[in-house]
């Protein structure tokens, strides 16, 4: 199990999680949706590989009703 | 586009062009503030618009059904957008993972320099356009109605310009409408009124000033029936815009009589 931090909360994961993995248990619909790595965007190509590690900060963010 | 508008032969040809598209109305809708999805997909619908802006915040599990789902069912192109960050580096941040998400490059970016004014900060704005632009994205700035700051974020290549009317979801209208002129005049790209807008003639104030297109979102959204001030905004569009088209007569302090004196009878 490796300790991260996703949207904010502290949270324990299995060693080999992707970030499609953590996206999908997640979010489930991926349309709409972005992820950063310690303040790095990744592209959606980078989702199936990028592995998570432990101490990283994941944000999850998907689309939202916004504008001035 | 579904919209009340394409009957109206007046409005339909009279599409605007930004980043090399074209859009279809001059009425953009923020999508903040609905307080439903089907009050918002009315709301898109009778408004007429073809562009909506959206942003991004954090997952919150188990909620299903999202305003992409909306934007989609009513053909609407979208406008991500920057809200909430107040530097230039979360802004340059949300604006890459607009870009991962909504697999645009085009980009409404909003740098606001405190939660009380939400007004732009000019410092971080520029520098974050100027970053984003390096980057290859279409910035659209919300900026506030200084022709010297629109004037620069021109410059460093913005594809318009957004000033406000008022503090956003103030709903004071158009407080400094000569601001708004001078950057009309001094700046080439699409001025696109952003924020301020509280009825349907701050909207056709906007366009009789010679904006390009209106965003509107609270004004609608918050409205008691949005649905109906959504189709209110689009006519207040297309009546200011045909009003600036048309020539409004000049301002004078004493009356100048329309009918002729020749002829008037001698009793």
């Amino acid at each position: 199990m490796i300790a991260v931090v996703v949207n904010g909360e502290a949270k324990r994961l299995g060693g080999a999680t992707t970030v499609a993995e953590l996206v999908a248990e997640l979010a489930g619909d991926a349309r709409g949706v972005a992820v950063a790595v310690n303040s790095e965007v990744l592209t959606r190509a980078e989702w199936a590989t990028r592995k998570v590690a432990e101490g990283d900060r994941v944000e999850v963010l998907r689309a939202a009703q916004g504008g001035c | 586009m579904a919209t009340v508008l394409e009957s109206d032969p007046a409005s339909a040809a009279d599409t605007f062009e930004v980043a090399g598209c074209q859009i279809g109305s001059r009425l953009i809708l923020g999508t903040g503030g609905a307080p439903s999805m089907e009050v918002l997909g009315e709301a898109i619908q009778r408004s007429g618009t073809a562009l909506v802006t959206v942003a991004l915040r954090r997952v919150l599990p188990g909620v299903e059904g999202s305003v992409l789902d909306v934007c989609q069912r009513t053909g609407v192109q979208v406008l991500p957008n920057t809200a909430g960050c107040f530097t230039a580096r979360d802004a340059v941040l949300t604006a890459k993972a607009c870009r991962e998400a909504f697999e645009t490059s085009w980009v409404k970016l909003e740098v606001i320099a405190d939660e009380r004014t939400l007004l732009p900060d000019p410092h971080e704005l520029l520098d974050a356009a100027e970053q984003l632009v390096g980057l290859g994205f279409s910035v659209f700035p919300y900026t506030s109605d200084d022709p010297v700051l629109a004037r620069r974020l021109a410059e460093v290549g913005c594809v318009a310009v957004m000033p406000l009317g008022a503090p956003i979801g103030s709903g004071m209208g158009i407080r400094n409408p000569y601001n708004l002129a001078i950057i009309r005049e001094q700046v080439e790209l699409p001025v696109i009124l952003d924020a301020g807008i509280g009825t349907a003639s701050d909207a056709a104030l906007a366009m009789e000033l010679g904006c390009d297109a209106v965003l509107v979102a609270s004004a609608v959204t918050k409205a008691r029936d949005p649905g109906a001030m959504a189709e209110a905004m689009a006519h207040a569009v297309t009546a200011g815009r045909l009003a600036a088209r048309a020539g409004r007569i000049p301002r004078r302090l004493y009356a100048e009589a329309s009918t002729s004196a020749m002829g008037l009878a001698e009793l």
